[in-house]
């Protein structure tokens, strides 16, 4: 099936504002009928909750976290792009417009992007009326900072935790609208079932996860803000909470989830240190304007203190192959050069999985103290979990995994093919295309829930014409609970040998192995024979104790284990079948001979859209066709 | 193969409050942590300890946390007596095994304060945290319709105040390390990041009034100068943000405008 995007057509700068216009409207006095059911609180979820709240609709809003101020968009540290263009560099809402498209290798909708830029200046206005504490110059006015893939300056920050002074605005938000009652906050709640009837989404099955009570909560749409789903390498930047359970729920009952095969790998990572690890901590890619990727050029040389390694005999590999990027070079390209040197076994520190990011000609040049004020917190940081000091010796760093471009397939109105059923953020796969840029992702949360849904929402809900018609006591909603019931007795009933740790730590090394930063035809093939298997043992051999009606972790990284090993399979597919190389996508088969990525826009210029039709049967694959009206399809280069 | 590798490895003994449920009495009960090397987080130490428990059957150790990267604020536990184990400015997920040796009695409890009850273990619900920020820790400004980003100036000493005060990641380390259980520290950190800025001054008087009022009614105490929530903070915070509440919650009376808003709201009625 050809799918439909629903983008506008006509001259793209007028896109967004026609559209608003030609969108249905709900009475004032009509909204408060309806009820809406916002399923995470992260960036997108808490400002389109807050957003939905004042505009009237009843709102309940649910996160698994103890507080909706704990998403994992709190952890984003750089900044939040917007085509101000204040610092009068040249910068534009085109300019943004193409950075994001040429970014993400030109496999994003040309109209989502539009929007976006368009309405990224207003991302900022509200922030400051909220009253984050954006950086400032000495005279008042707002201060910018430059980023990977754009030539302006046109990233706002503050300081290295902008993500949490967004994300606290948003929340702040949303904690007014909680007093006002328009919202009802329900936390250490995971959603586990999407309950839908006569083919439009009415309702979510949760648990509670301090009582264990399973049950329905129904509303007139259903919006899901859950975030991305790169845990499924085990080790990542996520939060350990992270998963793929709410879109892949979404998507066992009918939701396409697209191009699920672009997941992120980001550069500039602390390395693992053993099998112990739990999680991997990403370092602002800023460092590497200052510090320089290096490794031993001889493999005898890995397990010297890298003080005895004399110039001569280091290879400067970023600068080597890419004398005019350098160590700026973006993510996908720096995080492919770093472990091309690992598998030539020339990598550092333990496993030999990590390279040097060296800061000793930047101190030599500017001083100690000089890098100190550009990165003191990252540095502490850094000697905090590795116990080495990175002004003394060289940091040790390696890619890891960090954000994922794919997700539920929405339309411009941010609806899934499943009427009711809205999806933002992370968990949608619209913007970013094969790759995202630095800073887009705060940009793409806050423009989803603050300035998107609260309009387009209203052209689907104009039209339910029985409001609240779909009540908890229907049908679905108890089937739902029954099959949502089963299948946690079904975890704590297995009695096996292994923790859910020992099976998604498997998976993720299958993932990571097989699936992760370079692809081929044959380690997708290995890793779709090993994930099956995993899967089954997990349902034969997992241990899960205590009960359904408590308080229980293990119950609840059992469900998210579950999921992953279903979903994973729907990657490695996507990536089997995506026959190119594109941004965070890099099949081994489709290259230059100088190593750069190589495109088939000819076969594959569409975003891929995959309809669930059981475990481990074959999806089917729709297509939406991608056209580029406004920026044309070019080879991306960074030399 | 590398010169990092090969640990030694230390094994420590813990002494963990478990608790089945915020009615069910708590006990001390000991346990062996085995095989830990100085690059494990403390989360991490925890892990093995769970993996090895669950492994014999028993009921693993319930403990909060998420971002695992120190700005969450989900971890919390009290390590010999001190929230978050004492090193400096450094949540617990971010504390390393290095910081201990072979043999070390740890002793972990969860956040004590009448505010926060004990769902399980280590885990307490903190929701009266997020109550405060409920009532008053927000400027009342909808979506849309705000003025352009620079159409406000801010200097940059207010902003760079106003991020000192916003770093709060509301962990609640403070109101645990607090003889009080007060949340003045956490308040006063958002009050006096709004009262400082131009766009939270319109509602600064009000805001304050509301917030001494909602710690009251959410069961926290009050700051007799202890100083204890600074030095438990994993984020540093002043305890100057407290003096900054005093200041304008005094300002608020001495110009009347505490229950201002009421009476505004009720001549309107009228």
């Amino acid at each position: 099936m050809i799918l439909d995007g629903k983008a506008p057509t006509g001259r793209i700068q007028d896109s967004w504002d026609n559209y608003r216009f030609e969108l249905k409207l709900v009475n004032p006095a009509n909204k408060r009928k309806y009820k809406v059911l916002v399923v995470g609180t992260g960036l997108a979820g808490a400002s389109a909750a807050a957003s939905l709240g004042e505009l009237g609709y009843n709102v309940e809003a649910f996160c698994y976290q103890d507080s909706p101020r704990r998403a994992h968009s709190i952890a984003a540290q750089g900044g939040i792009n917007a085509a101000k263009a204040y610092p009068n560099d040249g910068d534009s809402i085109y300019r943004l417009f193409y950075d994001t498209i040429k970014g993400g290798d030109f496999r994003a909708r040309e109209a989502d992007v539009w929007r976006l830029a368009q309405v990224s200046n207003n991302i900022i206005d509200q922030c400051v009326a909220q009253g984050v504490p954006f950086a400032r110059d000495y005279a008042g006015y707002l201060d910018n900072r430059s980023f990977g893939g754009a030539q302006v300056s046109r990233t706002f920050y503050a300081r290295g935790q902008t993500g949490q002074q967004l994300l606290l605005g948003a929340y702040s938000a949303l904690s007014r609208q909680i007093k006002a009652g328009t919202v009802k906050m329900f936390p250490r709640t995971e959603m586990l079932d999407l309950v839908v009837v006569d083919g439009e989404a009415k309702g979510i099955t949760i648990r509670d996860l301090v009582t264990g009570e399973v049950r329905c909560h129904t509303g007139d749409a259903v919006v899901l803000a859950t975030g991305g789903y790169v845990n499924v390498f085990y080790l990542s930047t996520n939060a350990m909470g992270c998963s793929v359970t709410a879109i892949w729920k979404a998507h066992k009952k009918g939701a396409y989830l697209a191009n699920p095969c672009y997941t992120q790998i980001h550069p500039t990572c602390i390395p693992q240190a053993g099998d112990y690890q739990s999680k991997l901590t990403l370092m602002s890619e800023s460092l590497r304007n200052d510090g320089r990727c290096w490794v031993p050029k001889k493999k005898e040389d890995v397990n010297k203190r890298p003080g005895d390694i004399p110039e001569e005999d280091r290879d400067y590999y970023l600068e080597r192959k890419y004398p005019s990027f350098g160590n700026l070079a973006p993510r996908d390209i720096a995080s492919r050069a770093a472990k091309e040197q690992c598998d030539d076994e020339r990598g550092v520190g333990p496993g030999g999985r990590g390279v040097y990011l060296d800061f000793a000609a930047s101190i030599k040049r500017l001083g100690e103290d000089k890098i100190r004020e550009r990165y003191g917190n990252l540095f502490e940081m850094y000697e905090r979990i590795t116990g080495e000091d990175g002004y003394k010796q060289p940091m040790r760093i390696y890619p890891a995994p960090h954000y994922s471009m794919g997700g539920l397939w929405v339309d411009y109105n941010l609806m899934s093919n499943v009427p009711g059923l809205f999806v933002l953020g992370e968990a949608n796969f619209s913007v970013h295309g094969a790759n995202r840029l630095g800073a887009s992702a705060l940009m793409q949360g806050l423009a989803d829930g603050y300035f998107v849904i609260p309009y387009t929402i209203g052209g689907y809900l104009a039209q339910v014409k029985a409001p609240g018609k779909v009540k908890p006591d229907a049908a679905e909603c108890v089937q739902s609970i029954k099959e949502v019931a089963a299948t946690e007795e079904k975890y704590l009933s297995i009695g096996g040998k292994k923790t859910v740790t020992e099976f998604i730590r498997e998976l993720g090394n299958v993932m990571w192995e097989d699936v992760g930063m370079a692809r081929s035809k044959a380690s997708l093939g290995h890793a779709l024979q090993r994930i099956p298997a995993i899967r089954e043992e997990f349902w034969k051999n997992v241990k899960v104790s205590g009960t359904g009606a408590e308080f229980n972790q293990q119950l609840e990284n059992a469900g998210r284990t579950a999921d992953f090993l279903e979903f994973a399979e729907l990657l490695t597919r996507d990536a089997l079948h995506r026959e190119e190389s594109c941004g965070g996508h890099f099949r081994v088969e489709h290259q230059y001979p100088d190593g750069e990525a190589k495109r088939d826009d000819a076969n594959f210029c569409y975003a891929g859209a995959w309809e669930f039709k059981g475990v481990g049967k074959e999806p089917e694959l729709h297509k939406e066709p991608l056209k580029f009206d406004n920026v044309h399809l070019a080879v991306r280069s960074y030399k | 193969m590398s010169n990092h590798t090969d640990h030694k490895t230390m094994t420590l003994k813990l002494v963990v409050w478990r608790q089945e449920g915020p009615d069910k009495p708590g006990r001390f009960e000991h346990y062996e942590a085995k095989g830990i090397t100085e690059h494990h987080s403390f989360l991490e130490m925890l892990d093995v300890v769970n993996e090895d428990l669950i492994k014999a059957g028993k009921d693993p150790i319930a403990f909060d946390h998420d971002c695992r990267e120190g700005i969450c604020g989900m971890c919390s536990a009290v390590v010999n007596g001190v929230p978050h184990g004492g090193q400096k400015r450094t949540t617990l997920c971010q504390l390393h095994m290095r910081k201990f040796k072979d043999g070390d009695v740890i002793y972990l409890e969860p956040w004590r304060a009448r505010a926060f009850p004990i769902i399980k273990d280590l885990v307490v619900s903190r929701g009266a945290l997020d109550k405060l920020i409920q009532a008053a820790g927000h400027v009342g400004v909808h979506t849309g319709g705000v003025p352009d980003g620079n159409a406000i100036l801010v200097s940059k000493i207010a902003a760079d105040y106003a991020m000192d005060a916003a770093e709060c990641i509301g962990c609640g380390a403070c109101v645990a390390a607090c003889p009080n259980g007060a949340a003045m520290l956490f308040a006063g950190a958002k009050v006096a990041q709004l009262a400082e800025l131009p766009q939270g001054q319109v509602e600064a008087p009000e805001r304050v009034a509301e917030m001494v009022r909602a710690m009251a009614e959410n069961g926290f105490g009050n700051c007799s100068n202890h100083y204890e929530c600074e030095a438990a903070c994993p984020k540093g915070i002043n305890v100057k943000f407290i003096a900054r509440l005093n200041r304008e919650f005094l300002k608020a009376l001495v110009l009347e405008k505490v229950g201002a808003r009421e009476k505004s709201a009720a001549g309107a009625g009228g």
